[in-house]
């Protein structure tokens, strides 16, 4: 076959562009163990680095003695604070507008922080020496609950900060006191409140836990003191914001700085932030002349970089008899450990927990929230979220079933009569977004039609006879879900981080052969970007995705790019993709009118091809237009076929989903066995369904863990009581259910190709679901709220509270 | 320290190197024989990231002192590879089902299967679902992982089957 006699379809599907499950890329290297991680990086004289960190949750550090680690075989050198103090490093910026400690500067805050930091010859020399250093600790009273943390009494944690009227995010009420973030009309709100029909009122408590990506973090900082030029390879999502934060602390030059992520085994928000550990290994490459790498371990991972969620959420809805929703409050106290080190756009120091309105069309809400430092690990990262997309989540769909409870009606139905209807988008929120676009009764319909729902639930009716006959003591419950997130931060006008705007960037070449590389400013942490980025261009400019490389991560190469979290590679840098890809279409159009001796305008693009209208025989493939590009002298055109763009979106995309779950719960064990999880996503275009799925899967697993099991606990101590995977509930293959997917497709009318984003969907719907199985569950006993997560142990003492063991 | 000699094959050659007697399997591997594929995910052996055949058994190379290698038959996920360079069938089936994103666990994943698949060459969903629990993925949801297995495990046996 050739080109005259495919047809249009067939010489599509050559492309595997946009909706062609195409395999990825990446596979071939990752299957036979030839990634390139961090840890695999090993540089001539390389040295080590492994931190001293506090047993203690609040203590003053009194004296550290590194004379015994000096003596250790293969120990060089013993990093404090008052060696980085002259070069002003001991405390760093965080994200979060707040400074964090790089090494303990006289006192502690949180388990596991940051003491000393030990360098030498291997990794085993390296822990030796950490067991060698002395320190010496003052205990101090120890505050791990932020209600306390907020007591007049209450202890002062950050006595470098004492008795300021003003942070970061303007005026704070107490020494613990971070922030107090408002959004909505109070007094509309309240006026709402009072006056209601109903209203159902609930404390809420999203858990801390961690998003544990099976790759810890790391780095190898690599100073040529010959050309003064300073390398960083690590685990970052958003390399070129680390060589910024680096110069701007440094002082180096950020031409002299080039930042590597290599590949990253997962992320998950866990490699936004800017840690000690990178830090003191550039450090120490400076004063040793020599690469050190440090790389975490699981435990270190666990207790001191990065943390999600830990949200008390109070709330308050209201609603007419009939259950239309009148008003929503939330009053939110965010407890963010010792230091802000939350990931969020500068403007928003709860990131996008003004979302919580959800799928729903209400009228006024009021949402406020108190950032409190507590004596735990500093964080707050967006676990596989948006920006607290997943708090909010969370609490408005349980904030639907306590209100549906207190109705006495089906949630599915609350929901159905409360949804924004299709004809209501571009749709203003009550807290201030414009959802971009939406079907939200078609896809519920769709998904409550696919589970059967009134099927399922006259078999929990028959079940709950059964149970209450004693012929069984399995209670089923059915979870409902239906999540709008916000993702693709974000117009430049109001998202920044640290100052930079949230634009992302894209740059192809097309070579002479009409082969490609194009390079962003992302970058995959299993995403599979070179897969799908080149479908993306595939489709836009007619090359096959098979001729195209694509690259990312390597500050000396790609364009400037904001990095890959908050689900939004595909909303922004997908977007720059097509933007420079569209700029490369329209001068090959102009090349090939002047090969086909036409004008400009009587060509059109078809595939793979410009062809003559009207005329297809009369056409120029893209290859034979690349080649022209450079070969051949075009009168008015410059040689060459590149391109860059830079975009800026004018909105976020707001994708969304209807999941639906069925446990069955052993009363006497607190088992909870899910039997089915059915998902229907809306991500607009979808760009290949083969990694959709694959999202989906791993974002709903994500989720079963939350759910069910996995948080970062504290004892009264500030002990952290989950430090290994022995304690971190991650689940196996074994406890993991097989998932049922699906789709609607309603496109994102402002993005180039429609595309809205998908990474994130399933653990911002996919907790609420499962945490709203187990509580319809015990619905009939009168349960209306139990905190996550629902392992067997709670799940056992919420049936032993409503007395279902007597 | 003192440093040990050690001994082992691996993936069909001879490997050696000094090591001290502490050193674990994992960083020998990693570091003094430069074998990259399996990784490091814990440490404590919960993860399966570091999971390598050792003397036709499964096990997590970070729980293993090297001297305990000595001696032994080792392969790892390099060792999987055909003789002329392409993918082994499991690799393929992983590419082909998507069994994989970040690809951290999927050495350990992959050497894990191969060995499962020796144990047992016919198995259901719910053998291959236990006979993996030992090896974590935080991105897939193990749902393709699976998917994957029961491909190669028929693959496999149509194979031998013809060979036969
Ligand atoms: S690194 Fe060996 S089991 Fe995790
Ligand atoms: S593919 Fe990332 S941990 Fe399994």
């Amino acid at each position: 076959m050739n080109d005259q006699t495919m047809t249009p379809e067939q010489r599509a599907a050559n492309l595997k562009g946009m909706g062609s499950s195409r395999k990825r890329v990446e596979d071939v290297r990752f299957t036979q163990g030839k990634g390139n991680y961090v840890d695999d990086i090993n540089l001539d004289g390389m040295l080590f680095g492994d931190f001293v960190r506090s047993p203690y949750a609040h203590a003053r550090v009194t004296g550290i003695d590194a004379e015994e680690a000096l003596k250790v075989p293969g120990v060089l050198a013993v990093i404090t604070a008052k060696d980085l103090e002259p070069l002003g490093l001991h405390w760093m910026p965080t994200l979060a507008g707040d400074k964090q400690m790089v090494l303990a500067d006289g006192k502690v805050l949180f388990q596991g922080q940051e003491v000393a930091f030990v360098v030498a010859t291997d990794r085993y020399a390296a822990a030796d020496g950490v067991e060698a250093v002395e320190v010496d600790y003052e205990e101090l009273p120890v505050v791990v609950d932020p209600f306390k943390a907020l007591e007049p009494d209450a202890p002062v944690l950050r006595e470098d900060i004492r008795d300021r009227a003003e942070g970061a995010h303007g005026p704070v009420r107490h020494n613990n006191h971070i922030f107090t973030w408002e959004q909505g009309d109070k007094a509309a709100t309240e006026a709402v409140l009072a006056e209601a029909d109903i209203v159902a009122e609930e404390m809420v408590y999203y858990h801390r836990t961690h998003p544990c990506p099976l790759e810890t973090c790391g780095c190898v900082a690599s100073m040529d003191k010959v050309t003064g030029k300073l390398t960083l390879w690590g685990t970052f999502q958003a390399p070129h914001a680390v060589r910024t934060v680096a110069s701007l602390i440094s002082g180096i030059a950020e031409h002299n700085i080039r930042v590597i992520s290599p590949d990253i085994g997962g992320g998950f928000g866990n490699k936004v932030g800017v840690y000690p550990g990178y830090v003191c290994s550039i450090v120490a490459s400076i004063v040793t002349g020599k690469p050190v790498k440090w790389v975490e371990d699981r435990m270190e991972n666990l207790m001191a970089t990065a943390f999600a969620r830990d949200y008390w959420m109070q709330g308050k809805i209201a609603a007419t008899k009939d259950g239309k929703i009148t008003g929503l409050w939330c009053h939110t106290t965010a407890d963010h450990g010792g230091f802000d080190a939350c990931a969020d756009p500068t403007k928003f120091p709860a990131g996008f927990m003004n979302i919580c309105t959800g799928s729903y069309d209400i009228p006024v809400a009021y949402l406020a929230v108190d950032g409190v430092y507590t004596n735990k690990a500093p964080g707050g990262v967006a676990y596989r979220c948006s920006f607290r997309v997943t708090e909010a989540a969370y609490f408005i769909e349980r904030m639907i079933e306590v209100l549906a409870i207190k109705l006495g009606m089906d949630a599915a139905e609350l929901r159905r009569i409360n949804f924004i209807k299709a004809d209501q988008f571009p749709y203003q929120s009550a807290l201030g977004w414009e959802y971009d676009s939406g079907d939200y009764h078609t896809a519920w319909d769709k998904a409550l039609k696919a589970v059967d729902y009134d099927g399922l639930r006259a078999e929990q009716v028959q079940r709950l006879e059964d149970f209450r006959a004693g012929k069984t003591r399995k209670l089923m419950g059915i979870g409902l879900t239906h999540f709008t997130e916000i993702v693709g931060a974000g117009p430049v006008k109001n998202c920044d981080i640290l100052g930079l705007g949230m634009f992302d960037s894209c740059e192809i070449r097309i070579h002479p052969t009409g082969s490609a590389i194009a390079r962003l400013g992302t970058i995959s942490q299993g995403q599979g970007h070179a897969t799908t980025f080149a479908q993306i261009i595939a489709s836009e400019i007619g090359l096959p995705a098979d001729d195209i490389t694509l690259e990312e991560g390597d500050t000396d190469t790609a364009p400037y790019g904001l990095g890959t979290y908050g689900s939004r590679s595909t909303p922004v840098a997908g977007a720059a993709t097509a933007m420079a890809a569209r700029k490369i279409r329209a001068k090959a159009q102009m090349i090939a009118a002047y090969l086909l001796e036409v004008h400009d305008d009587d060509v059109e693009f078809d595939v793979d091809r410009f062809a003559v209208k009207g005329a297809p025989e009369r056409f120029k493939t893209m290859k034979e237009i690349a080649f022209a590009a450079y070969n051949q002298a075009i009168p008015g055109i410059e040689p060459g076929l590149e391109a860059v763009s830079y975009y800026d979106p004018p909105n976020m995309t707001y994708p969304f989903g209807a999941y639906i779950c069925v446990v069955d719960i052993d009363v006497d064990t607190g088992e909870t066995e899910i039997r089915s999880f059915y998902a229907l996503d809306d991500c607009g275009t979808r760009i290949n369904p083969m990694i959709i799925e694959g999202q989906v899967h791993g974002g709903l697993t994500e989720a079963l863990a939350i759910a069910m099991g996995q948080e970062i606990a504290y004892d009264e101590m500030g002990n952290v009581k989950t430090g290994t995977l022995m304690d971190f509930f991650l689940p196996t293959s074994w406890e993991t259910p097989h998932y049922t997917t699906d789709h609607t497709t309603t496109p994102s009318p402002h993005h180039p190709i429609g595309a809205k984003g998908v990474g994130e969907s399933p653990n911002v719907g996919g907790v609420p679901c499962f945490s709203n199985a187990v509580h319809d569950a015990f619905r009939p006993f009168g349960l209306t709220q139990s905190h996550m997560p629902h392992d067997h142990w709670r799940v056992w003492k919420t049936a032993n509270r409503l007395g279902l063991h007597n | 320290m003192t440093k040990m000699h050690v001994k082992m094959t691996v993936n069909g050659e001879a490997a050696e190197g000094l090591a001290e007697p502490r050193t674990l399997l994992i960083h020998f591997l990693r570091e003094t024989l430069k074998i990259k594929g399996p990784h490091i995910g814990c440490e404590t052996t919960h993860c399966g990231a570091c999971t390598v055949d050792l003397n036709g058994k499964s096990v997590k190379s970070c729980t293993v002192f090297v001297g305990q290698a000595n001696g032994a038959e080792i392969t790892t996920v390099e060792g999987l590879v055909n003789a002329d360079g392409s993918l082994g069938v499991i690799q393929e089936m992983f590419r082909e089902h998507h069994g994989l994103q970040c690809g951290f666990c999927t050495p350990g994943m992959i050497t894990r299967a191969h060995r499962l698949l020796q144990e047992n060459p016919m198995p259901t969903e719910e053998e291959v679902r236990f006979g993996m629990a030992g090896n974590l993925c935080r991105c897939t949801g193990y749902q393709n992982i699976v998917k994957a297995i029961m491909a190669a495990a028929e693959t496999l046996n149509a194979q031998k089957e013809a060979a036969e």
